[in-house]
């Protein structure tokens, strides 16, 4: 078996069925290992994993606010350092809002000290945890309950946020994108992000039934199909390199994706909704550009 | 006098057995189940264990926790994994 | 008494001495003044190798707190300082460190909180937090809050208490004047205060979760539990100041200080810098044969309800001194006075100043307006103007 075996982040969460961010701290718990320690923002991972007297953390793990989850990342490291202790990893996790909105003062603090710690953003693309509100990480067009589609809207009107890149400015020596729907990729990053010794950035695309209008059994099917689109492109970027991009062989259209969450259905109902879909498209086929993907 | 505002076991969330949740049940062929894992690496709740049945390294889902999603199913290369409707007891 | 070796620094370099002595494990501080001259000491410390803390120049003073709170977690000893709108920016993050249990110390260098933007001493700041759960200290001097951040630690750690602590000093006032104070030495302060080692915190060879969700089926209980820990902190408190007079040879009693108070017919009240004007107006009011005391609350939180009661009874009249105002209620002091009053035995007249807002002045002449509008009020037998705006300009 490839990844380990060992779960850090226990059964009896309250996640729903089918839930890609549940899986998804699954997963960088796996890479991350019981020598560390995790804080965690405000937002559904915290909720769903602490229902007091219960825990699903199996490392020691704090959550404090929506917005803090970089700068308590700092302050354990150096209270880690200031016992001497240079083994145990911190793992700063948050959800896109946490991360990319409301967070990120403290995220770029965290980044532009070089802490050594590695910060896990689980990006599901809105505020799940208050209602599915949209998100600076909300991708353009998609229904939420705060960018609803209606007569004078097709949805979100901004562009998602490249967080990644945001991070990266920072000068930091590796960020990375993954996917739930690639474990072993991802593992292989939150890992490589640990050992490096500074502060690292890994963002997991990590879909969401409830929120993006889908049944649970195909969060994985979805979360593959927003790499295979071209919409989340996997890849790190290690001392301002680019490497390991995931190139697709061929590419699918946007609406191989789209089409399967009500998140976007309206743009297949609305009259001149096919334009819309066609700036999606753009949006892929830039991507395709900047990371030559076509193979 | 309590001072601590937390949780001090860990991995607590097993005494709560999510698998009251359910609607469909997974169910796995064996004969056909050839060993890949894919259902483990892919199952949210980490609920799927791997056992041996003659002598043969399969997986199964410990029911206590399966919420029923399906995605072990949708995702088996060989189509090993039936979802079977629960039945009311 | 033991030997006094007195040096003359700025109340800022003063309380940095104490905290250096302290050795806190962890600093996180974001600059604002008045409170700057303390993180810049610190700094230098650090620098200079004098202080083996890890030192975090964070972003903003939400990401110092936050900061602290990682730390503390993790059971080091941490340090943190703001002021103003520095403090209200970490609002959020108090809460969240008191309800963690953190016994993380903080000096705020009292300042107004905008707008208009004022850089100036009051106590808005710090009364505006004051149902954060921390323990609040207010310092009548620099000798005094040097003394009181050794205090605090020992205070904040206890595991009956284990709670954050707030020490207020004036900003300029304090801050920014040179007195002459005694530094207890490292040694001294190891001595009194024993390393900060708890029992619940985060470590991989103990995992424990902190920071969880509380239903409304446990919530109220650890509200409960915080609140406990305060009352607590009423006996502890004292203990503290016992031990730490009887070893570094400076007295300090009790949660308030009084002075003069036993055939008063008259109390002032207030706390930090102004009760040495305070008591410069006393002793000449005394002077003239007037029957005059004043109190010094130094903790606020717990706040010191009943010994207030014991200290005002026999009192005619009591006026309270508040550096802020709760707009369209009353100063804090005074408030949270009136409700201790409502079910005790004594029923004293009562007034409130408020005074010194946003720095401005409060000589021993307005002192003396307050204590003889006070005096009147105890004569006449009512209170025509409750709350008086000392030193207004006329409209
Ligand atoms: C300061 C503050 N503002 C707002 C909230 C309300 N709030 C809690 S979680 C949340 C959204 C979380 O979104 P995200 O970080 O994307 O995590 P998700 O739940 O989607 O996984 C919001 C808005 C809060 N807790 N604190
Ligand atoms: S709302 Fe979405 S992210 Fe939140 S627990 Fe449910 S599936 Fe997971
Ligand atoms: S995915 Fe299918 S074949 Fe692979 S282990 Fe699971 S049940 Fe067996
Ligand atoms: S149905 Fe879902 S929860 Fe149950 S075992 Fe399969 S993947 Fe896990
Ligand atoms: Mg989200």
């Amino acid at each position: 078996m490839a990844l380990e075996e060992e779960e850090y982040f226990e059964s009896g969460h309250r996640a729903c069925a089918g839930c890609g961010l549940a899986l998804g701290a699954r997963l960088a718990m796996k890479a991350t290992g019981e020598d560390a320690i995790a804080t965690c923002s405000t937002g559904c991972l915290e909720v769903v994993s602490s229902p007091y007297p219960e825990s699903s953390w199996e490392i020691p793990w704090i959550h404090s606010l929506f917005e803090n989850s970089a700068a308590l990342g700092s302050g354990i490291e150096a209270g880690l350092k200031a016992q001497g202790n240079d083994h145990t990893k911190v793992v700063a996790q948050g959800g896109d809002g946490g991360t990319v909105d409301i967070g990120i003062r403290s995220l770029s603090g965290m980044l532009e000290r070089n802490h050594d710690v590695t910060y896990v953003c689980y990006d599901n693309e809105a505020y799940m945890n208050t209602g599915i509100q949209r998100s600076g990480s909300t991708p353009y067009d998609a229904s939420t309950t705060t960018s609803p589609p209606g007569t004078e809207s097709y949805g979100n009107e901004n562009r998602k946020k490249d967080a990644l890149e945001i991070a990266a400015a920072h000068g930091i020596s590796y960020v990375a994108s993954a996917s739930i729907a690639f474990p072993s990729d991802l593992v292989d990053k939150v890992k490589k992000a640990n050992e490096i010794n500074g502060a690292t950035y890994v963002q997991i695309h990590t879909p969401c039934p409830t929120g993006w209008g889908y049944e649970g059994k195909e969060t994985i099917e979805i979360a593959r199909l927003a790499v295979e689109t071209g919409l989340w492109v996997l890849y790190g970027k290690k001392d301002g390199e680019i490497q390991n991009i995931n190139k697709l062989n061929d590419r699918k259209p946007v609406e191989e994706y789209l089409k399967k969450q009500k998140r976007f259905k309206h743009l297949f109902k609305k009259e001149d909704g096919s334009k819309e879909l066609e700036k999606i498209q753009n949006i892929a086929d830039r991507n395709a550009e900047k990371f030559s993907l076509d193979k | 006098m309590v001072n601590f505002a937390g949780i001090a076991e860990p991995g607590s969330t097993k005494n709560y057995k999510t698998g009251t949740w359910r609607t469909y049940r997974p169910v796995v062929d064996f004969d056909k189940c050839i060993g890949c894992a894919k259902c483990w690496e892919y199952c949210p709740e980490g609920c799927i264990i791997e056992l041996e049945v003659d002598g043969k390294e399969v997986y199964e889902t410990d029911l206590d926790y399966c919420k029923g999603c399906g995605i072990c199913s949708e995702e088996c290369p060989v189509g090993a994994i039936e979802m079977e409707l629960e039945e009311e007891d | 008494m033991k030997r006094e070796n007195r040096e003359v620094m700025e109340g800022s370099h003063a309380v940095a001495h104490a905290v250096k002595n302290c050795s806190p494990d962890v600093i996180a501080a974001y600059p604002i003044t008045p409170q700057t001259h303390i993180v810049e000491k610190l700094s230098q410390f650090v620098a200079d190798g004098e202080l083996k803390s890890e030192y975090l120049k964070v972003e903003s003073e939400f990401s110092a707190m936050s900061a602290c709170v990682g730390a503390s977690a993790t059971g080091t000893r941490t340090f943190t300082a703001t002021s103003s709108q520095g403090l209200i920016l970490m609002d959020e993050v108090l809460y969240n460190a008191s309800g963690l249990r953190l016994p993380i110390v903080m000096v705020v260098a009292n300042r107004a909180v905008g707008a208009p933007i004022n850089i100036w001493n009051d106590h808005s700041d710090s009364m505006g937090v004051r149902d954060s759960g921390w323990i609040q200290l207010y310092a009548e001097s620099n000798q005094e809050v040097l003394d009181m951040a050794i205090q605090s630690y020992k205070i904040a750690e206890n595991d009956d208490v284990r709670l954050p602590a707030m020490v207020c000093m004036d900003g300029f006032i304090l801050t920014h004047t040179y007195e002459p104070v005694s530094i207890p030495t490292k040694e001294e302060v190891s001595d009194f205060l024993p390393e900060f080692d708890p029992e619940h915190k985060l470590d991989p060879e103990d995992p424990k979760s902190f920071g969880t969700v509380g239903f409304p089926g446990d919530f109220m209980e650890f509200k409960y539990q915080q609140h406990e820990a305060m009352q607590n902190a009423k006996e502890v408190i004292p203990e503290v100041f016992k031990e730490y007079s009887e070893k570094m040879g400076r007295e300090y009693n009790g949660l308030i200080e009084e002075y003069k108070t036993e055939d008063a017919d008259v109390i002032l009240i207030s706390l930090g810098s102004v009760i040495g004007t305070l008591k410069d107006t006393v002793d000449d009011l005394r002077n003239e044969g007037e029957k005059v005391g004043l109190i010094k609350v130094r903790v606020f939180r717990p706040f010191p309800e009943k010994q207030l009661i014991d200290a005002i009874e026999g009192a005619r009249a009591v006026g309270v001194l508040d550096k802020n105002i709760s707009l369209g209620n009353k100063g804090a002091l005074y408030s949270e006075l009136l409700d201790s009053l409502y079910n005790s035995d004594i029923t004293p007249l009562t007034i409130n100043f408020i005074a010194g807002l946003g720095g401005r002045d409060i000589p021993e002449s307005s002192a003396k307006k307050m204590y003889e509008k006070t005096k009147d009020v105890a004569e006449r037998g009512y209170v025509e103007d409750e709350i008086k705006f000392v030193d207004l300009k006329e409209a």
